[in-house]
């Protein structure tokens, strides 16, 4: 059980704090921009709005049987975390560029520059949408992952920690250094989040659809060590067929 | 009316599914393959690491030979 909270903070931790960089780069760049005022209303409307959602999702979900829960939610946790692993092992086997955020920030700050002024409840509306909605869909993934995780673990406040102690450690530095975080390493966390929410979607849908683990909550960690195995595996044989390849341009640059 | 209808399924199938729906769907085929073994006393533990694995190696693939 402790293992369990022990992921559970560390995935909702990890993926909070690579979306919140990633949200950081772009309110950073309204706020240099456009404003701070915009920037920081928008911040604010978002995290309401994200807390809205879990507020009424994390809780409508524990009245679901927990058999049912763990088949449904193992299933969107493993589709949504093939995602996360999937685009990490191409990322690190080059077929996708890296997260640049320096070069995001150059390419919002310079399409926030010649954006028109609209002013709209006395806020710059493009500053205050580009804010809002980059936090919102940053953040709407990291309430996903809270709702899923937090509620089938039956922990909820527990992934709520997690996700906000992330928050305020990217904000906090964010405000301090003034510019966007690009030495976090992204993708490793990103790897990890999604070998976390593949390893949990996957012993949770086997159960939900009537599984016996053979060591009951210690097949966690076997699946864990044997997708961490697979996927270092596939990203050396990808890694090596790339540079077999003559140079071509990358699949794109995808989310997650 | 039907477009809003139609962006918010959409926006939901990328969001979860994303962009290679195969990965969905072997999950899903997996997932009944377990359940039909499962409810006939067989043990089913090792079909869901087993898929997840070929799912995720074949979709790799896919990716891959695109970039080619």
């Amino acid at each position: 059980m402790l293992m369990h909270s022990i992921l559970l903070v560390l995935a909702t931790f990890l993926a909070s704090a690579v979306e919140m960089v990633e949200a950081l780069t772009i309110v950073l760049a309204v706020g240099v921009t456009r404003g701070w005022r915009p920037a920081l209303v928008g911040v604010g409307t978002a995290v309401v709005v994200l807390a809205a959602v879990v507020a009424v999702f994390g809780p409508a979900l524990t009245y679901i049987p927990i058999d049912a829960l763990r088949l449904v939610v193992g299933v969107l946790l493993l589709v949504f975390g093939l995602q996360w692993l999937r685009k990490a092992v191409l990322r690190a086997a080059g077929y996708v560029p890296l997260h640049d955020e320096d070069a995001a920030f150059r390419r919002e700050t310079a399409a926030a520059r010649t954006a028109a002024t609209t002013l709209r409840a006395g806020l710059d509306w493009y500053g205050f949408t580009l804010s809002f909605k980059g936090v919102l869909l940053e953040g709407l993934e990291v309430a996903f992952i809270v709702v899923t995780f937090g509620s089938t673990e039956g922990n909820l406040p527990l992934a709520i920690l997690g996700a906000a102690v992330a928050v305020v450690l990217v904000a906090g530095t964010g405000v301090l250094i003034h510019r966007p975080l690009s030495t976090v390493p992204e993708n490793a966390m990103k790897f990890a989040v999604g070998l976390m929410l593949t390893t949990f979607g996957t012993f949770w849908s086997a159960e939900g659809a009537g599984v016996n683990w053979p060591a009951g909550d210690g097949a966690i960690p076997a699946i864990l060590a044997f997708l961490i195995v697979v996927s270092l595996a596939f990203t050396s044989l990808l890694r090596q067929q790339r540079q077999r390849m003559p140079a071509t341009p990358s699949i794109g640059n995808g989310g997650q | 009316m039907a477009g809003a209808v139609i962006g918010f399924f959409r926006f939901w199938y990328e969001f979860i599914v994303g962009d290679d729906w195969t990965v969905a769907a072997g999950v899903i085929v997996a997932l009944a393959v377990t359940y039909l073994l499962a409810h006939r006393a067989v043990p089913a533990w090792w079909i869901m690491p087993l898929a997840v694995g070929t799912v995720l190696l074949s979709s790799l693939r896919r990716a891959a030979r695109h970039a080619r």
